[in-house]
């Protein structure tokens, strides 16, 4: 089926770049998409982390009657409540977009990917209901009932994790249909979902946001102890989500290996493009940093075999690079080996700092006292959205100039309107704003003492800091 | 196959007009609520009632954009890429919307909580606007099928597209005042019923002025469309007529459950006239439901997951409801 899809591809671009009456510039487009999108995943990735979190401080809070994993818990959840409400807005424009901007994707093949998303609506559906019933059942159900209707926050998140980042996967592998006379016929939206990209994509993704979770919750806290607050309470902050995150990175590293041969076996000029690969050869070398330019890496520092064994388990193999494709086909190398670099580079930093805290709570039992580690932890929250939104930006960038890899050309996809650049600019003026007033009102939130679980509710400003 | 998911969609459009488009009602109340002191306990009202539920009802948004295009992809291509100015509008209109208010209820500064709610009850009056211009567009057969075939600018900037969205802001206010001053009796608070009571008889006659100007714009402007209004979907258009009447009877005398139930069935009603007299294009001229709809494969797992999602929702929505209407331990 692949096949005969793969030969049709070229007759559905060329049906679609005439209906579009030439191809338009994506330019503009690509910025207003990455833009939202890559500011909507930071919230989504705290949407599919925190529940997990805030159930653990208030399971243990019920189990030991500790007011600091009460606190915690009350505290977590008004948070998780707000990003929650940000997160369900910001993404409501994706929606749009998906039309608004690549209507030429939606046209076509809609049919194949839409599946994933109308999943993904149910799983939002029901993490917004049980969101409302956990928060505004605080205080009305008994607390074991209160603790289960969490859980069902914690499965939706993932599974709309899971069904959105598949359709991104089929953009990457597309399968399940066939094209004839330029019609998209034989459609399996089951093969479209589960397409070979999708297992190391979805993981990937999953445990990049626990990631991005645990070390931008635990950095709020890091910074709390550096400004002298070293009591329970600061302390449970900072080692709960950090214990979490530093567990999650070693797997996600070997989870990043398994998607890297994907990638490498799936779309190895994505792959030459990471790597800054700029021939074919044997006995490739693994570049670390570099700027690519004229057609080759400067400076880059060269472990001699390294990206052959890596990839093939074997100094002599062979590795595709990117001239196995015309110079319109290939990627902008310089972007996708810079953000692959940084994913990387942040990802074993963080590896390190995640060692750091397991030595010392090994040898005292203690989470580390020395202000660098807490100054290391402040900043390994902004260092995490930096790895995962150097992972988006080398996967996307790197599957350029394709939007549907092999199948259909960005240029081709981008709604053909008038006027339709103009669009980028509201849309970054009015996210602007809601960054700015984001950040306000979660200061405000960690800053005010009375913790109301819903606001309006006068039982639970009693509750205050222990 | 393509008709119970144009149904079910449809079901969901109407949900989001009478769940979610209360919810914008509600923050046109927001914006009318006076000055400080007196606005106070109108704002706290509106507050409490869409607090717990804004964001399930908002999703209903979101489930018809992705039903659209999962089972009807050449509409919602032609449709957004036609619209894509008005859309865009919605779109940035829902982001203020929502974090306003989210943001509003959960600070304590009153500068900030102003700045908040004003932004919170402008984008509430905006967003169902742009909504109704762009069903209005879609009505008058202003978005021919393809991608960007119709006008950027004269699809949703025309005398229909500014009736249909001045009914949609109307329709909102009227919702939201007939569901709010049934809260504010439960509440027990007798002032705010009846200044609610009395802005659901207002807001209800200025619906059905919308509705009668909207009548004689379409007979000028899109004649087909109300040929098959008077024609084949006259029932559905006499229910809602009849509905909105009595509604207004019921506001005067204080029918308050009542007229809850008359007021939504009016709007459903209208909204169900739209889609009969539409039926079978989704699109004019000359995309049907059947020439539009995805291939049966993606049609049916499109109904095995919507069973399967229905049945998961529908208790975890009960439950939230019954849980909001109960007091705190």
């Amino acid at each position: 089926m692949i096949t005969s899809a793969l030969a049709g591809a070229q007759t559905l671009a060329a049906h679609a770049a005439h209906a579009a009456g030439g191809a338009a510039d994506p330019v503009a487009a690509r910025s207003q998409m990455g833009f939202s999108l890559g500011w909507h995943i930071v919230v989504a990735c705290l949407g599919v982390g925190m529940p997990g979190l805030v159930l653990f401080a208030e399971w243990r809070g019920q189990r030991t009657g500790d007011a600091s994993y009460q606190l915690l818990a009350r505290r977590w959840a008004k948070a998780m409540g707000v990003l929650f409400a940000v997160g369900a807005v910001s993404g409501t424009i994706l929606s749009f977009e998906m039309g608004v901007l690549w209507s030429g994707l939606m046209d076509h093949y809609g049919a194949v990917i839409g599946l994933p998303f109308a999943i993904e609506g149910f799983a939002f559906f029901i993490e917004a209901i049980f969101l409302g019933i956990y928060l505004y059942g605080w205080d009305r159900l008994p607390p074991r009932v209160h603790l289960l209707s969490g859980i069902p926050i914690v499965v939706a998140g993932i599974a709309s994790a899971f069904f959105v980042v598949s359709a991104n996967a089929w953009m990457n592998a597309p399968r399940g249909y066939a094209v004839r006379h330029g019609r998209v016929v034989g459609v399996d939206p089951w093969a479209a979902i589960f397409n070979p990209a999708t297992g190391p994509e979805t993981t990937h993704m999953i445990l990049a946001a626990f990631m991005v979770t645990g070390f931008a919750m635990a950095s709020v806290y890091a910074v709390a102890m550096l400004r002298g607050r070293r009591d329970r309470y600061h302390r449970l902050g900072l080692l709960i989500p950090l214990t979490f995150a530093a567990v999650m990175t070693p797997v996600q590293i070997g989870v990043g290996d398994w998607a890297a041969r994907f990638v490498a076996a799936d779309q190895p000029v994505k792959l030459a493009a990471m790597e800054g690969l700029a021939r074919t050869q044997t006995h490739a070398p693994e570049s670390i940093g570099g700027l690519f330019y004229d057609g080759r890496l400067h400076g880059a520092l060269r472990i001699p075999d390294g990206l052959s064994l890596l990839l093939r388990l074997n100094t002599g193999g062979k590795v595709t690079g990117l001239n196995s494709v015309p110079p319109a086909d290939r990627p902008p190398v310089e972007i996708v080996h810079f953000a692959f670099d940084a994913m990387v580079g942040i990802g074993f930093a963080l590896l390190a700092l995640g060692a750091w805290l397991a030595w010392t709570w090994w040898r005292r039992r203690d989470v580390p006292g020395s202000r660098w580690f807490l100054r290391a932890v402040a900043l390994s929250g902004v260092a995490a959205v930096t790895a995962m939104e150097s992972g988006w930006v080398a996967t996307e960038v790197g599957r350029q100039p394709w939007i549907v890899y092999h199948v259909l050309r960005v240029s081709n996809a981008v709604n053909p309107a008038p006027g339709l650049a103009n669009g980028v600019w509201p849309v970054i003026t009015i996210y602007a704003l809601l960054t700015v007033a984001t950040v306000y009102v979660l200061r405000r939130l960690a800053r005010s003492r009375p913790v109301p679980a819903a606001p309006q509710e006068s039982d639970v400003r009693a509750h205050t800091v222990v | 196959m393509e008709l119970t998911i144009l149904a079910v969609m449809w079901t969901a459009v109407s949900a989001y007009a009478l769940l979610g488009g209360a919810d914008f009602g509600a923050g046109i109340w927001d914006l009318l609520a006076g000055r400080r002191a007196p606005g106070a306990p109108r704002r706290a009202l509106i507050e409490h009632s869409i607090g717990p539920v804004w964001e399930a009802n908002h999703v209903w948004l979101i489930f018809v954009l992705v039903l659209m295009w999962t089972a009807f992809p050449p509409a919602f291509a032609a449709i957004s890429s036609t619209l894509y100015v008005p859309l865009t509008l919605v779109a940035l209109g829902v982001i203020a919307r929502g974090s306003a208010f989210a943001f509003r209820k959960s600070i304590d500064q009153p500068w900030a909580q102003r700045l908040f709610g004003a932004a919170f009850a402008f984008s509430s009056v905006v967003t169902p606007y742009f909504l109704g211009a762009a069903a209005g567009a879609v009505a008058s057969g202003r978005v021919p099928p393809g991608l960007a075939r119709g006008s950027a600018v004269t699809s949703w900037i025309n005398p229909v597209s500014v009736v249909t969205g001045a009914f949609a802001v109307t329709a909102c206010a009227f919702l939201a005042a007939s569901y709010l001053t049934l809260d504010a009796r439960r509440a027990g608070d007798q002032a705010l019923t009846a200044y609610f009571r009395r802005r659901a008889l207002g807001s209800g006659l200025v619906v059905g002025a919308c509705s009668v100007a909207g009548l004689l714009v379409l007979h000028a402007g899109a004649p087909a469309l109300y040929g098959r209004l008077t024609g084949r979907a006259l029932p559905l258009v006499a229910v809602a007529v009849a509905a909105g009447l009595v509604s207004l009877v019921l506001a005067w005398r204080a029918r308050l459950v009542a007229l809850r139930v008359s007021a939504a069935t009016a709007v459903a009603a209208a909204l169900w006239a739209w889609a009969a007299a539409q039926y079978p294009y989704l699109l004019l001229p000359g995309l049907t439901v059947s020439g539009g709809a995805a291939p049966p494969s993606t049609l049916a797992a499109v109904v095995v997951c919507t069973a399967a999602g229905g049945a998961l929702l529908i208790p975890s929505l009960a439950w939230l409801l019954i849980l909001v209407q109960r007091q705190p331990r």
